[in-house]
């Protein structure tokens, strides 16, 4: 008899990009056609070494992501996908979800045909908005016009599963020119959008701008202009067909993405490549993110990675509330009970119906769920799950 | 025995003998010298000074260095500055508790010289303990920085030496600095003080340079005690500690007659009496027992006391069975001028508290304490200390050495409250202050203060006097460029940050010296904070009914910015009475959420959880309000911006 094997998600980094983001604090670098080669061998060998990871794990989904991956050549790319398929005794045909990022800026027709021909069933494009002032202001390399004849392109190709990336509370973004990108979006209806609300973070040329003290950090919108663009995403979304089911995700029936469900639903996940993040046996590693380093360790697990932290029962328990919460779905007492054999009342009770009360969890039989309103305090409820 | 002891006495070995610690069981016991034996060290031959002087005008540097020079220590074993025991001490380049040492110095004219180096608090609010301290002395070093020339606390503190008659050797300090100008803090010194300085010694302590000049000038200038063997046992406490094993030792000057083991003494102020267990004098940090402590010397006693309670700095010390026939003048009781509240920032920690309350106590007889409780803060004590920087060392110290997280309220001064019926009260909490109906009127405590300046600053520190209220005296030119300014201020106005406003608006020219002058009648209010509309007792503070709408002003915005925005809008107003006369509103929280979450982002996402968790383990509520520690605090600096 098998014993039944985990399911596991693969992430791979690729951490390449044409140009860098104003806005973006991701691992990604412009580098020569020479080191993304070096890169890759490197990423083969990485592959290569955690080869056992089959006695005990069966892939369900791939996640190629970045920087962009489509910066890459195809011929390394099928490089890659190929050790993947060697290494996990799997045909990509068969997985349950293989996402390729891509950006609008860096694919053609020909490409597209590849893409489809590896294998590659869903595709992400980060098109951010629909109009050219904001994208340039972003600092992304393509237009509105390049993102819709490549999104027509993978259409055209065949590509029956693509999501859109839009950005929401961008400086001096008024909420009818959010609408718009969003209507236009909607109207192009793709199976799948994510809209993120922007985070100035430090060390991108945005927090010189726009960060705390920032010359320009007035021109951000105000938190009630923030939440109102949120609100009106899920809204005019809904007209369409979407629904949200995660904070920041939304999806037509059936289209949810099932190997990021998978991060807040507390399965395993193995990252590959430059400062990768795994989720192993309850430990979380990172890879090492220094480029040279990684270059010459990438084989060498020791080396190539740091235990980040070895969860607890406790860390389980708060992270399966809330990683799970970020779902609309929340989170099931059924499951909490089946994973750590005491009841989600026992543990979190006060908090629970504290936060009932409040007004910022809502419990209906088996599962706990956010409000509208615990979501735009999501930080706040979840530290409350802090054991 | 008793032929080797006498046969040593008059050798360096034997007067060396008393620096060195010796261990019980060492041959040094041999030469100990037996009780009842006639050896008598010679009061001609003994020194007993202080060293004052302004803040960091080197002070412990020289101190350090007669230590080094005279041989106790070798320079490798000296650690910079000897005689700062504590941490804080160093840190603070400042001494909170006097220290004393016994050293033996052989002089140019052959003889061997006992030196009693008695280093004095640097603070003004351990006035009290300086002046006991110099009351121990017949000299005292004056030190002037020979840049700085004198400033306030060097007058305060010589004045303070000449109130004792005692001979005062002024020494020219840091003339290494390039800005250094001896003959003119020389005529300075001559002018304004009129001490003669044409022996003055000119050195660097810092860098060694003719500390053999201070030595000799000690010995040459400084008269040795006279007190009489065959009177009564009469000596002065300048100091106690109290040590885990020995009980309190007592630091003291013998003035006359003699005192040793078996030896019952008295308290002359405290009444408590007991049994001397030992005595001794001091090396560096070092106990070192004696036989018998006589006329003139300064070293140890421990009776098996329990309480430096009972061992009153000042107090006369006395043979019970043999009292001398008057105390020494000069002994006061020592009591605090600055209260706060201080409660442990964890309330379970109240014990925990309680305990490292005792323990400070046992060893700085002005820490006063007793329970209290507040509605914002839970169980703590109403603590009463000498002055601000008193308050701000036991703070640290619970923090550091008793490892306790502090919550303090606003400090406040003793206010007297005379009721219509007559009755006075002293009101050290806001809290406790009678309703206004009942209330005929208040007094609040003055200081007189001399603020020696720059000429240049005159104007700001006059400026900076008047906005705290404070009654011109007069001021008198030191020479040309630098000016004493003398003012009465209310004690309340300068507990919080006046040395620091000071510092700021002469650039660090000002220094500064008070004393208390006694009690005035003063239009004084309460003021109330209400955080969303509930009062926040331990926030109330008594302050001038012409600066509460500032300072009310004031808190609600500092308020706003320390508490953290909840899902609900929070006013911060500040009231007399029922009377709204400030507010400031915190924001609801309207958005706190991480738009992305994914594989890479948990981990960090975590720590940031953690720390909003943690963050809110350092509140307290009030109502259904979180208010952070650090917000109790910060209403304390409320003019630094």
């Amino acid at each position: 008899m098998r014993n039944k094997k985990s399911p596991l998600g693969l992430y791979i980094h690729i951490p390449f990009c044409v140009k860098k983001c104003a806005y973006c604090d991701f691992l990604s670098m412009k580098a020569s056609g020479e080191i993304q080669k070096q890169y890759v061998d490197a990423l083969i060998s990485e592959l290569d070494s955690v080869r056992t990871i089959t006695n005990s794990y069966e892939l369900q989904t791939i996640y190629l992501g970045g920087g962009t991956p489509s910066v890459l050549d195809i011929n390394l790319l099928w490089k890659i996908l190929e050790k993947v398929q060697n290494v996990f005794l799997i045909d990509l045909s068969r997985m349950k979800e293989v996402t390729l990022e891509v950006n609008p800026g860096t694919v053609s027709m020909e490409k597209w045909k590849e893409y489809h021909k590896m294998g590659i069933q869903r595709i992400s494009m980060g098109v951010q908005s629909t109009h050219n002032d904001e994208l340039e202001l972003l600092g992304r390399i393509h237009t509105y016009e390049q993102f819709l004849e490549n999104y027509y392109g993978a259409r055209e190709t065949g590509f029956a599963n693509i999501s859109i990336d839009l950005m929401s509370a961008l400086p001096n973004q008024s909420l009818d020119k959010y609408r718009i990108s969003l209507e236009r979006i909607a109207k192009l209806s793709p199976e799948h959008i994510s809209s993120y609300s922007l985070i100035v973070e430090e060390n991108t040329p945005f927090w010189a701008l726009y960060g705390e003290n920032g010359r320009k950090e007035k021109e951000l919108p105000t938190e009630e202009m923030d939440r109102a663009m949120y609100k009106a995403t899920k809204e005019i979304l809904s007209l369409y067909g979407y629904q949200r089911y995660e904070i920041s995700n939304y999806a037509k029936a059936g289209y949810e993405s099932i190997h990021n469900s998978s991060y807040w639903m507390g399965v395993p996940y193995l990252g590959v490549g430059l400062g990768a993040s795994s989720y192993l046996e309850n430990n979380r590693y990172q890879n090492r993110s220094d480029m040279q380093g990684y270059l010459k360790y990438a084989a060498d697990t020791e080396k190539r990675r740091n235990l980040v932290e070895a969860l607890t029962k406790e860390d389980q328990m708060s992270e399966f509330m809330f990683l799970g919460l970020r779902r609309m779905c929340g989170v099931s007492q059924t499951d909490f009970m089946k994973a750590f054999g005491q009841t989600m009342e026992q543990i979190f009770g006060e908090v629970l119906h504290k936060m009932e009360k409040e007004k910022l969890l809502e419990i209906k039989d088996d599962r706990v769920f956010l409000t509208d309103k615990g979501i735009d305090v999501s930080n706040y409820v979840f530290s409350e799950f802090w054991l | 025995m008793y032929t080797s002891a006498k046969a040593a006495l008059g050798t360096y070995t034997n007067l060396a003998a008393g620096c060195k610690v010796l261990p019980e069981d060492s041959e040094y016991i041999e030469i100990r010298i037996d009780k009842g034996a006639n050896i008598v060290i010679e009061q001609s031959k003994i020194r007993n000074f202080c060293i004052v002087a302004h803040i960091d005008h080197g002070k412990s540097t020289l101190a350090d260095r007669i230590i080094e020079k005279t041989g106790l220590l070798t320079s490798r074993e000296m650690q910079a500055q000897v005689l700062d025991n504590m941490d804080l001490e160093r840190e603070r380049g400042i001494t909170i508790k006097a220290q004393t040492v016994r050293i033996v110095y052989k002089a140019k004219d052959g003889e061997e010289y006992i030196f009693n180096l008695i280093d004095t608090p640097g603070h003004v609010d351990f006035n009290y303990e300086v002046s006991r301290s110099l009351a121990a002395c017949e000299g005292a070093i004056l030190i002037v920085d020979a840049a700085q020339g004198i400033e306030a606390q060097t007058l305060a503190n010589c004045y303070l030496a000449l109130d004792h008659d005692l001979e005062i050797l002024p020494v020219i300090n840091k003339i290494d600095l390039p800005s250094a100008d001896p003959e003119r803090v020389k005529a300075e010194i001559e002018d304004v003080i009129g001490l003669d300085t044409e022996f003055a010694p000119l050195i660097s302590a810092k860098q060694g340079l003719n500390i053999e000049d201070v030595l000799e000038q000690i010995v040459a200038q400084i008269p040795a005690p006279s007190g009489k063997l065959d009177s009564p046992f009469k000596a002065l406490i300048f100091d106690s500690l109290y040590d885990a094993y020995k009980g309190v030792i007592v630091f003291c000057r013998v003035f006359d007659g003699r005192v040793g083991k078996g030896t019952k003494i008295r308290m002359m102020a405290t009444k408590a009496e007991a049994e001397v267990v030992e005595v001794g004098t001091f090396g560096a940090g070092q106990f070192i027992p004696c036989e018998e402590l006589t006329a003139g010397m300064v070293g140890y006693i421990t009776a098996s006391l329990k309480n430096v309670k009972d061992t009153r700095v000042g107090d006369t010390i006395t043979n019970a069975k043999n009292p001398c026939e008057a105390p020494l003048p000069g002994y006061k009781k020592v009591n605090p001028m600055v209260y706060c509240g201080m409660y442990p920032a964890d309330g379970a920690k109240y014990p925990d508290l309680r305990d490292a309350l005792e323990k400070l106590q046992l060893n700085d007889a002005s820490l006063q304490f007793e329970p209290e409780t507040s509605i914002a803060l839970g169980f703590g004590f109403r603590c009463g200390f000498l002055g601000l920087l008193h308050l701000e060392i036991i703070q640290e110290r619970l923090e550091r050495e008793y490892n306790l997280d502090i919550v303090t309220t606003a400090p406040s001064v003793i206010y007297q409250v005379y009721k219509t019926d007559g009755e006075m009260l002293e009101i050290t909490n806001p809290s406790n202050l009678p309703d206004p109906s009942v209330i005929d009127h208040m007094k609040e405590p003055i200081v007189s203060a001399e603020i020696m300046v720059t000429t240049e600053f005159v104007g700001p520190i006059m400026t900076l006097c008047q906005e705290r209220r404070g009654v011109y005296l007069g001021m008198e030119y030191i020479e040309t460029t630098r000016a004493l300014l003398k003012y009465d201020l209310p004690l309340n106005e300068i507990i919080y940050d006046f040395f620091d406003a000071l510092k700021s608006r002469s650039r660090g020219y000002a220094s500064f010296d008070y004393e208390m002058k006694g009690y005035v009648p003063s239009e004084l209010v309460k003021l109330d904070i209400l955080i969303n509309k509930e009062e926040v007792d331990a926030l109330s503070f008594i302050v001038h009914a012409e600066t509460a709408y500032e300072r009310g002003r004031k808190m609600c915005e500092k308020l706003k910015k320390e508490i953290p925005r909840h899902l609900f809008e929070i006013p911060v107003q500040a009231a007399i009475g029922s009377k709204v006369i400030a507010r400031e509103t915190v924001k609801a929280m309207r958005k706190d959420v991480l738009a992305k979450c994914y594989g890479g982002d948990i981990s960090r996402k975590k720590k940031l959880l953690e720390k909003q968790k943690e963050g809110k383990k350092r509140m307290r509520q009030v109502g259904n309000v979180e208010i952070p520690q650090q917000a109790f605090m910060s209403v304390l600096k409320l003019d630094e911006e």
